[in-house]
């Protein structure tokens, strides 16, 4: 068996402000939830960050030791996961794990600590929190226990909150709630968050700037309204083509051709073009740059044409 | 997602054995085990020819000759290894002994083989009671250990025959006690296997084009848990050895006069004090390395045949 | 909790159902009470008469009953050797047995849970690497050679502790014998307790680290990650109690291993308990005392079976007792 290095992420740059909501979008295994783990360095084993800069208020988040990551971890920059039954330690209490988190990055006495965290569960809407500190999460639903994980990310009041697919594994029915009561946890405390997940419809609800993603690349970055509205690159217009609302009923779900090429195969030129309807030969060749298309920046030969093409036909006007 | 296709045709288990050739051949110590093992088997098998002196010989047993140090250490080039304490040649009786604790280690995991595939395939195939009913002894059989069990039915056995037809027998209800004792490993893996296998396409291929289940079991379920089998089956022969070394050592197992490595040893454990430390020493060590290069074969077998264990 | 117990005692009253059986007929078809009793010179028909008078002509399940009956009462037969109670003379050497096994566990426990827990939080350092690699060859050693060495070295060679025996024991509620509690019982306890435990050890360090890798995997221990928490506290509270679920079943499983662990290492160091005992009884041909062993050793089995399951349930919130029972 050989074994190589394969770059999961390269070239991916953004800034986020102070409160803002971001969401990052893409179809599995473009490298979403790399990224999001990256950002505090929790990247599973083997994979590490080969280079690059992560920067949290000037202070560089790559080249700090466990110790500074572990004031950062938790205490600045929290994280909340896919899978709510598979994130509570399943032998620890919800109160146990609750309780920990605020007594390792603070000198607050149990009893405090204790109220905080029962508040905190109190402001996700958990009923009865007094009875739910002592219990263990498998007499939880996966609703509630996402509820729970959302009150313990919010125990030491973090600037940034990272959701990895918060909804994807849980009920229809939920998955608007948990949303709704994340969008509101945002607002109210001015958190800024990162939103990762593929699905569109749900990117809609709360995120104000998107971040498309594919095969390690983002392709486009803009405001989310813009975005959906008017979609640049083919890519985007693929996702939101295969959402099921922007189909007739009655028709075929419309879907992108093919599938995101895994990373020991990726493509060259610009990572798409195998799937894109409107590829050219340059597409084949040439990775392309970002340019701003006065909706949103996009990364795409195609749209870089015919922005050309129209200050052309501008210049020939005038 | 898998390909349907793929999966409507059974892998074909005749590349398992040059995957696995090859696999050994760039591993060294994997490689340097294989070659313990392969070189124990022939001095098992050669061992009339290999070994120096006779062991049927009358003249064998010199109580003249007893308790010679090897020959680094007497100087007595006679015997290469030194003389037990019935001035036996101890290379020789070791090279016997050998013999006959690999005989006894394979035969009783042949058995142990043989019962647990029957058993496993039956369980996994046909589900059901038989299937609970059948797991549930394998669970009994289980929670006592082997050990435990060997021992109260050689003691038994030993008790019942009285002690001289008991020597005679004891090869035979060796192996019969070891091979009996630890079935349940085998029936649980190829269960789980062909539990496992049953959901494949292949399977469902099989019985629509009206295969009988009997043949799906034999020709198509079994050559594909073959892997698990075979990891199982290095271990256990290991395993089946060092049971029959502590009952002979115990005195439960194979007598003095036709002596296994454990009984060898057994024999020379009393003569340590007196000094004679080789008669224990050079038995124990042979063992130590014989087991040691099946267990190695074995891990070894097991990370290179299920590539989801860790690699490190 | 009920259903629980009443599963247990179901399936113990089934095992011991079996072992009674087994021991029953050694005591049936070995040695003839009547010879025992009477000797060459009586004539075959007093002999019978006599038979007669012991119920030995009644059939198999009437005697098995009457057997099963006594059995219940602490009545086990009496050993042709020493001529008392069968469960007299092995209940004497359960207190040397019990110790020896005691503190072997203990070791285990103490050595073996840092070194897997090392060997799986930093699997490429030095050290890890060398305990695999010491408990990859342990695994290997026999136990009786384990033990063979341990004399050789500590005893003959070094003549630092003794060899055999049991040395001076303590006396308490006039019916335990301890070697715990003075300098020369411990002595004398030093190397087979040490030989027990090692020929454990590398199972339950290869375990424990295998387990803990896998934990280290899981989501939760990820999120515990993020949340800011130390690498300590993320180890031994969050990482080594999931751990320790399988390996306490898997103890559980080992505990027969243990008691034939404990025969040979009682064989090899003549420690007066149960398993010395046994050997010697079977080589007498003993046949009260060696059903007697089987039978206190199947009880002791089922108590300490039932006895894991209750500390599984303890360990681990998610499984309800009631739904776990075998």
């Amino acid at each position: 068996m050989k074994k190589r290095e394969l770059a999961a992420l390269i070239d991916v740059s953004f800034t986020l402000n102070r409160g803002e909501r971001i969401a990052i979008v893409g179809e599995s295994g473009a490298g979403k939830s790399i990224l999001g783990f990256s950002i505090v360095n929790l990247i599973s084993k083997p994979g590490y960050i080969e280079s690059g800069s992560i920067k949290l208020e000037n202070k560089e988040l790559t080249t700090m030791n466990l110790r500074q990551l572990q004031e950062v971890r938790g205490k600045r920059i929290a994280m909340i996961f896919q899978d709510p039954m598979m994130t509570l330690n399943p032998v620890l209490t919800i109160g146990n794990q609750l309780v920990e988190t605020i007594r390792s990055h603070t000198n607050i006495s149990y009893k405090d600590a204790r109220n905080i965290a029962i508040e905190k569960l109190h402001n996700v809407q958990i009923a009865s929190p007094e009875k739910r500190f002592d219990q263990y999460p498998h007499e939880l639903s996966g609703g509630m226990r996402q509820r729970v994980i959302i009150a313990s990310v919010l125990l030491l009041n973090p600037d940034i909150i990272i959701a990895d697919e918060p909804t994807t594994a849980l009920d229809v029915t939920i998955q608007a709630e948990i949303l709704q009561l994340l969008l509101t946890i945002c607002q109210d405390n001015g958190v800024a968050l990162v939103l990762i997940s593929h699905d569109l419809g749900v990117v809609s609800k709360v995120a104000e700037r998107t971040l498309v993603m594919y095969a390690g690349h983002i392709v486009e970055e803009g405001p989310t309204l813009e975005i959906i509205n008017d979609p640049q690159h083919p890519y985007t217009q693929g996702l939101l083509n295969a959402l099921p609302q922007m189909t007739i009923p009655g028709q075929r779900l419309n879907q992108i051709q093919g599938s995101m090429p895994s990373l020991a195969e990726r493509p060259s030129g610009c990572a798409f073009h195998p799937r894109c309807p409107y590829a050219t030969q340059k597409c084949k060749q040439e990775q392309p740059q970002f340019i701003y298309s006065g909706v949103s920046s996009v990364a795409c030969f195609i749209i870089e044409d015919m922005l050309n093409e129209f200050t052309d036909t501008d210049k020939e006007a005038l | 997602m898998k390909p349907i296709k793929k999966d409507l045709i059974h892998p074909i288990p005749g590349s398992r054995w040059n995957h696995i050739l090859s696999g050994v051949v760039g591993d060294k110590l994997a490689m340097l085990a294989l070659i313990i093992f392969v070189f124990y088997c022939l001095i098992a098998l050669l061992a009339p020819l290999v070994a120096p002196y006779d062991v049927s010989d009358p003249a064998f047993m010199d109580l003249m000759n007893s308790e010679i140090p090897p020959s680094w250490i007497s100087g007595n080039s006679q015997f290469l290894l030194g003389t037990d304490a019935q001035g036996r040649d101890l290379l020789s009786v070791i090279l016997y002994g050998t013999r006959l604790s690999l005989t006894i280690g394979i035969c009783a995991v042949l058995i142990q083989v043989t019962l647990g595939i029957c058993i496993g395939l039956v369980a996994g195939y046909l589900g059901g009671r038989i299937d609970n009913f059948l797991m549930r002894c394998a669970d009994i059989q289980l929670s006592f250990s082997n050990m435990m069990v060997a021992i109260v039915f050689l003691a038994i056995f030993q008790s019942l025959f009285g002690m001289a037809r008991y020597q005679q027998l004891a090869m035979i209800i060796l192996i019969l006690v070891i091979g009996l004792t630890e079935w349940p490993l085998f029936a649980r893996t190829i269960r789980a296997s062909v539990l496992a296998e049953k959901q494949q396409e292949y399977v469902d291929a099989a019985r629509v084009m009206g295969i009988s289940s009997k043949r799906i079991m034999f020709r198509h379920i079994l050559p594909n848990t073959l892997s698990p089998i075979l990891v199982i089956f290095t271990v256990q022969i290991a395993n089946a050895i060092v049971a029959e070394a502590a009952l002979s050592f115990l005195g439960l197992g194979m007598p003095a006069t036709e002596p296994s490595l454990g009984s060898l040893i057994s024999e020379g454990f009393a003569y340590m004090f007196a000094g004679s430390w080789w008669i224990c020493v050079i038995p124990s060590i042979t063992l130590i390395i014989l087991i040691l290069a099946m267990n190695l074969l074995g891990d070894w077998l097991r990370d290179h045949l299920n590539p989801r264990a860790y690699k490190d | 909790m009920l259903i629980f117990l009443l599963r247990r005692l179901l399936q113990a009253c089934f095992v011991m159902i079996i072992i009674s059986v087994i021991s029953f007929s050694i005591q049936d078809k070995l040695g003839d009470p009547v010879q025992q009793m009477v000797g060459m010179t009586v004539s075959p028909e007093e002999r019978n008469q006599l038979r007669n008078e012991l119920g030995l002509n009644d059939g198999f399940l009437v005697q098995y009953w009457r057997f099963a009956k006594g059995a219940v009462h602490g009545d086990l037969g009496t050993s042709y050797y020493y001529k008392e109670p069968a469960l007299d003379v092995i209940l004497e050497k359960l207190p040397a047995t019990l110790e020896l096994a005691f503190c072997a566990i203990l070791i285990v426990i103490l050595i073996a849970t840092p070194c897997g827990v090392l060997a799986a939080i930093k699997p490429k350092h030095i050290l890890s690497r060398l305990l695999m690699l010491i408990s990859s060859i342990g695994l290997s050693v026999p136990i009786f050679i384990v033990a063979i060495l341990m004399v050789y070295i500590f005893s003959i060679e070094l003549n630092i502790a003794p060899s055999f025996g049991r040395g001076q024991t303590t006396e308490f509620f006039g019916f335990w014998e301890s070697g715990l509690f003075n300098k020369d019982g411990l002595s004398h306890l030093l190397l087979p307790s040490l030989s027990l435990s090692i020929a454990l050890m590398p199972i339950f360090v290869r375990l424990i680290r295998a387990e803990m890798m896998d934990v280290l995997q899981s989501e939760y221990i990820r999120f515990a990650w993020s949340k800011g928490l130390s690498a300590r506290r993320i180890y031994f509270i969050h990482a080594l109690k999931n751990t320790m679920l399988p390996v306490i079943t898997v103890g559980g499983i080992q505990a027969g291993t243990l008691v034939a662990y404990t025969i040979l290492t009682e064989t090899i160091f003549q420690w007066p308990g149960m398993g010395f005992l046994f050997m010697d009884a079977v080589s007498r041909v003993d046949t009260p005392l060696v059903s007697a062993y089987l039978i206190v050793v199947g009880g002791i089995f089922v108590i300490t079976n039932t006895f894991v399951d209750l500390i599984y349930g303890l360990f681990n919130p998610t499984v309800r007792l009631a739904s776990h029972g075998l």
